[in-house]
C-alpha cells in the first residue's frame, strides 16, 4: 500500500485569531439545550503563566454515545442536529469555555469508555498538536475506562478529570510542570 | 447532512505518519521551552472517537472566503496568486468536502492583529482570512497576494519565511492538522526553526510548487500544493468510497 509522506504540522502561530474563532465556535449545543452546561478552563504554561494564544477544540459523542459521523457503525443519531465540536481561542487570561452536554459511555472492544471529550490543543510554541481528555468527576464509570486504567503513571489520572463547578465544570490544561496534563500520542 | 444509507466500512485504525512532525520539544523555537510537555506521551489506542471527527460543512464558508482579494471595497497591494491542491489521505485518496481554513500576512509581512508590532504597514484592503471547501475530488483552490516575509526575535536577525497557515480537518480526529505552506526556493527557510523543525525528509511536503497550468494569463502566478494526511487501514473496500453522501 502506498503510503504518502504526510504534510508536517507546523505551529498555529500567535496570530491565528484573525482566522480561526468562530462567535458560535464555544457552542457545541445550543445556547437552550436542554441539561447543558459550562466546560471552563486555562491553558497554563511551566511556570504556570496563562497561555493567551491557545485554541481548544473538543470532539464528543451524544448523550446516547454516539458520533455525528458515518464512521461510526451505528447510524444515524436521534438528533440530527447534534454536531459534537466546539472550538474556543483563550484569552488574555488564557481561559476557554464550551458550552456542551455530557456524551453518553462508548462501547469498545475492551469494555465501555466512560464518558469524555476528546480534546486537541494548539498554540504559539507549539509545533504539533497536543491531544488530551476531559473526563468527568461524578462517573462510576471512570473506574473500569480503558484509558484512565492503563495510564502509566496512575498518579497523573487527576489531570484528566475536572472539577465539578458551579456553571459545569472545571478543567485546566497545565502543559508542563508539577501538575503537567496527560497528553497522549494517537 | 442526510442520513447514512450506503454504510461504508468504517477504517480500524488510522496509521502512524511516515517520519513527518516536528517533535514535541524543540527548544530552538523559544516559546516550545515553557509550553512543551515534559513527560512522555501516553500512547491512546485509537476506538470510535478517534476514527471519527467533525466533518463540517457549507455553513462554515461565506461567498467570498476563497477570493482574500475581493473582501474589501479595493484590491489589496502585492502579487496576485492562485495557491491550489488536494487533500489527500496517506493512500492518495482524496477527501472530499472537507473545512480548508487559511491565514496570511499581507505582502509587507503584516498580519492584522493587535499583536503584530512588524512596522511594516497595514492593507485596508487585505484581512488575510479565507475559508473553502473541498470538492468532490478534493480539490481546494484561493486566490490571495503573496504574503512578505517578517522578523520575529526568536534569535538575532529571524526572519520568517514568507507561509500560508493551513488547517484542514480531514474526516477523523485522528487526521486533524494545522500547518503552513511554503513558497519554492525561499532563501530563508535554513535559517528558521519552526521550517527545519520538520524532519527533513518532510520538509519538501510543505513548499508549494511553481504551476503553470494554474498560472492566469496576465494576472496571477499558480501555485499547487496537496495537503497529505494519515492514510487508515484497512482500506475500504474496493468502489465502496465512491458512494458517500454525506
Amino acid at each position: 500500500m502506498s503510503d504518502l509522506q504526510t504534510t508536517p504540522s507546523q505551529t498555529v502561530g500567535p496570530f491565528f485569531a484573525i482566522g480561526l474563532p468562530w462567535e458560535d465556535g464555544p457552542f457545541v449545543v445550543a445556547q437552550d439545550s436542554p441539561d447543558a452546561f459550562r466546560v471552563v478552563g486555562k491553558v497554563l504554561d511551566g511556570d504556570g503563566a496563562p497561555v493567551p494564544d491557545a485554541l481548544v477544540e473538543v470532539w464528543q459523542a451524544d448523550p446516547e454515545g454516539r458520533f455525528a459521523h458515518p464512521d461510526d457503525p451505528r447510524g444515524p443519531l436521534a438528533r440530527m442536529d447534534f454536531r459534537g465540536f466546539g472550538r474556543s481561542a483563550t484569552d488574555e487570561s488564557g481561559r476557554f469555555w464550551f458550552h456542551t452536554v455530557k456524551p453518553g459511555a462508548l462501547p469498545c472492544d475492551d469494555g465501555e469508555e466512560a464518558p469524555h471529550l476528546n480534546v486537541s490543543v494548539f498554540c504559539r510554541g507549539m509545533l504539533v498538536r497536543l491531544v488530551t481528555r476531559i473526563y468527568f468527576p461524578d462517573e462510576p464509570g471512570n473506574d473500569q475506562d480503558p484509558v484512565l486504567v492503563s495510564l502509566p503513571d496512575p498518579a497523573r489520572r487527576g489531570t484528566l478529570i475536572a472539577e465539578a463547578a458551579p456553571y459545569g465544570y472545571r478543567f485546566d490544561i497545565h502543559l508542563q510542570g508539577d501538575d503537567e496534563t496527560v497528553f497522549f500520542d494517537l | 447532512m442526510t442520513a447514512d444509507t450506503t454504510r461504508r466500512r468504517p477504517p480500524a485504525h488510522y496509521r502512524p505518519d511516515p517520519e513527518s512532525h516536528p517533535p514535541v520539544s524543540f527548544p530552538a523555537y523559544r516559546s516550545n521551552v515553557a509550553r512543551a510537555p515534559r513527560h512522555p506521551l501516553v500512547l491512546l489506542p485509537q476506538r470510535l472517537g478517534e476514527i471519527t471527527g467533525p466533518l463540517l460543512g457549507e455553513e462554515r464558508v461565506g461567498r467570498y472566503d476563497n477570493d482574500l482579494t475581493i473582501q474589501h471595497s479595493e484590491e489589496p497591494q502585492g502579487q496576485r496568486i492562485v495557491v491550489g491542491g488536494r487533500v489527500l489521505d496517506g493512500d492518495g485518496k482524496p477527501i472530499p468536502n472537507t473545512l480548508v481554513e487559511v491565514w496570511q500576512a499581507n505582502a509587507g509581512g503584516r498580519y492584522r492583529h493587535d499583536l503584530d508590532r512588524h512596522p511594516a504597514p497595514l492593507d485596508p484592503n487585505f484581512s488575510g482570512v479565507g475559508r473553502t471547501l473541498t470538492d468532490a475530488d478534493g480539490n481546494y483552490r484561493f486566490i490571495t497576494i503573496a504574503p512578505g516575509a517578517y522578523p520575529w526575535k526568536n534569535h538575532h536577525n529571524a526572519w520568517r519565511p514568507a507561509h500560508i497557515h493551513f488547517s484542514v480537518f480531514g474526516r477523523a480526529f485522528t487526521q486533524r492538522l494545522i500547518t503552513q505552506m511554503y513558497f519554492p526556493g525561499d532563501p530563508l527557510f535554513d535559517q528558521d526553526p519552526i521550517f527545519t523543525s520538520a524532519r527533513p525528509a518532510a520538509r519538501e511536503a510543505m513548499v508549494a510548487k511553481f504551476d503553470l497550468d494554474s498560472t492566469i494569463p496576465e494576472w496571477a502566478v499558480g501555485y499547487h500544493w496537496d495537503i497529505v494526511l494519515r492514510g487508515s487501514d484497512p482500506t475500504p473496500f474496493e468502489d465502496e468510497e465512491d458512494h458517500d453522501d454525506e
